[in-house]
Order: structure tokens, then sequence, then C-alpha cells
């Protein structure tokens, strides 16, 4: 029987077709990526909003005066209020017991967590997230009159970067952090910003 | 770690994540602060750090270097305060144990709002606890110290 053993001519044309392969997979990727679609950045958008209704966003961003507190959203303890610029009341601000950061662990699982600038929306601003729809929610964040002036740009900074947003993936002893992982929340607000921000009906 | 308590420098032989309260009445000697629940529940251990309210149960003693703590030794410091004048004249006190705690929020609170109507008032210190019940009395001696220090100013 007569074999046939590749020539140094053949290895070099498997060689070049793999290149010309591995080339023809990068190549969609190096063109410009296409925008998402409106459904498929409305289907991004459904992940911001779980973010947004969980307990740790949407105990602070709340109807009334009072927060809530814990991962069952009771009305917050002592009674503390909201305040003129969302810090809480003259000569109790939300800082006489939330600190900068989390108390460190030896000092038990019912102390107060904490971050930077510890506080709610003001009260003109409230940005209340409960109860609401998805398109309700994604109306209310883009609409600058009640966001704060924030623009895109800035609402993506706001939830990628303010630590105290952050704060939600680290919330200390008793308390759930978000479920949705930080990153992939970024990569939704990118994909729902890059379709054009569409909200659901 | 090096504090300023009252005014005062103090070099302190702590870990850092060792409570205020606890550097303050252990190891500075300072113990007009009082420990109550030791999770921010109950405001006894109420001071103030730059002029804000501070529960010193769960604030990390290094986390407060480079700033000024005033506990309720500073706040009587040369005399009484309009706000312990107060308290006394509206003989506020039974028990007396959350009373340090007490006067820091009402003297944080009149810092922030020298005439407090009711509802500054309430909402002010209704995160510091008293079990003798003596809540009216500090209501009315919190008004009566607004007015003492506006007749002293």
């Amino acid at each position: 029987m007569k074999t046939t053993r590749p020539t140094m001519y053949g290895r070099a044309a498997i060689s070049s077709a793999a290149v010309l392969a591995a080339l023809a997979a990068l190549l969609p990727a190096a063109s410009p990526a296409a925008a998402p679609s409106k459904e498929e950045g409305v289907a991004a958008f459904e992940t911001v909003r779980a973010v947004l209704q969980h307990p740790r966003c949407q105990n602070c961003h709340i109807p009334g005066d009072a927060p809530l507190q814990l991962d069952d959203g009771r009305p917050h303890t002592m009674g503390v209020v909201r305040g003129s610029d969302g810090k809480g009341a003259p000569g109790l601000p939300c800082a006489t017991c939330h600190g900068v950061t989390n108390p460190p662990t030896s000092y038990g699982p019912h102390v107060p967590p904490g971050a930077p600038t510890w506080h709610l929306p003001p009260p003109e601003r409230k940005m209340v997230f409960i109860g609401l729809s998805s398109g309700e929610v994604c109306r209310r964040l883009k609409d600058e009159k009640q966001n704060g002036g924030k623009n895109l740009d800035a609402l993506f900074h706001h939830m990628a970067e303010d630590k105290l947003v952050l704060w939600g993936w680290s919330p200390g002893a008793g308390r759930a952090p978000v479920p949705v992982p930080h990153d992939e929340l970024v990569a939704k607000l990118k994909q729902w910003i890059a379709a054009g921000a569409p909200c659901a009906p | 770690m090096k504090l300023n308590v009252n005014g005062k420098e103090y070099e302190a032989a702590a870990p850092d994540d060792m409570p205020l309260l606890w550097v303050l009445r252990d190891i500075l000697g300072l113990t007009g602060t009082k420990f109550g629940c030791g999770m921010a529940q109950c405001g006894a251990c109420t001071v103030h750090v730059d002029g804000q309210a501070v529960r010193s149960c769960v604030t990390p003693a290094a986390s407060v270097q480079g700033h000024a703590v005033k506990t309720i030794e500073g706040l009587s410091a040369p005399g009484l305060s309009a706000i312990q004048r107060a308290w006394i004249e509206e003989d506020v006190v039974q028990c007396g144990y959350c009373q340090p705690g007490q006067i820091m929020a009402a003297a944080a609170l009149l810092a922030a709002r020298p005439h407090p109507s009711d509802a500054d008032i309430d909402n002010a210190m209704s995160a510091n606890l008293c079990r003798c019940g003596t809540y009216l009395r500090i209501r009315a001696a919190v008004r009566r110290a607004a007015e003492l220090a506006g007749r002293t100013a």
C-alpha cells in the first residue's frame, strides 16, 4: 500500500488555510459592531431594572421620607428621616451612624453599614423605583428633571463608579449583595445605552 | 495613634479598629461617654467629630485621627453650657445613664438648628433612647436651651 506523506508545500497550504480561517473569524470583531436593536436594548435594561429594584438600591429610593432597611425592606429603626438634602435630619445626619466604610467584622453582625456620602435622594428628586414596571423605571431613570440632571453618560458613571452604589455589592454582614454581578450590570448598561436607551411600553 | 479630644492632643496605644468609645473610656479615662448597646442602636455613646454627632461605639478610633473629637467633658468647659443648664432647670435626669448621649445629640441639633421646632427635636433625638422615659423633659430642655443660648448670644 502506498502512503503519502505531507510535503512541505502541503504543510504550508494547510498552515495558510488555518491562518485565513482565523482571520475570517476575527474579521467581524474588527469591523464596527452594529448597534444593538431596540429589542436587545429593552432586554438589557431588564437587568438594570432588577438591580434598581433590589433592596440594596430601592431601600433608599423611597416614596416617603423614612428609609427602609434590611432585605425585607422594613421601615428603618429610630424614625430617621430623609431631611431637606437627603442626608438626614439637622443634628442627626445619616453619617451619625453610617460611617464611610462598613465597620470591622469584629463589631458584630448588627451594626450599621457604611460607605462614602451615605444619603438618600433629595426630597425634590426622590427617584422612586418601588413598585414600578420596567418601562416606568426606564423612563424615570432617563428623565433629567427627576434624576438630578444626569444624562446617559452621567447615569452610567453613577451606576458604574459611585462608591455608595458599589456598596450594594459588598453590603456587610446580614445583608444580601445585589445578585447581578456588577460587571454584568455595566455591560448591560452599555448595551442599553448603545441601543438608544429604549424603554418597554 | 494620635487623637484630638476636647482640644487636647492624646497619644493612645490602641489597635486601629478599637471602637473610639473604648479608647475614650478605657485608655483616656474619659468615662462621661457611656456604653449602651455597642451597635449604634441607642445613642448613649454619642460624641461629636468635627461638630457632627457620631456613635463612638461603631467608630474605629483610627478613623478620627486628624479630626476634632468632643465628649460630654468637653461640652462643659469652661463652665456649664446652655444645654447643661437647661437640663438642670428642667430636672430632666432620672437614672442619668443615657443623658450624656442625649445632651451631645441636643448640642449637635442646636448647632445645626438654633431654634428648632418640635418636629426638629423629635427628628434629631429619635435615635437616643431613654429607658426611664424622660423624653418629654428632654424636649422641654432642648427648647429651654435654645432660649438660654439666645439670651446669652
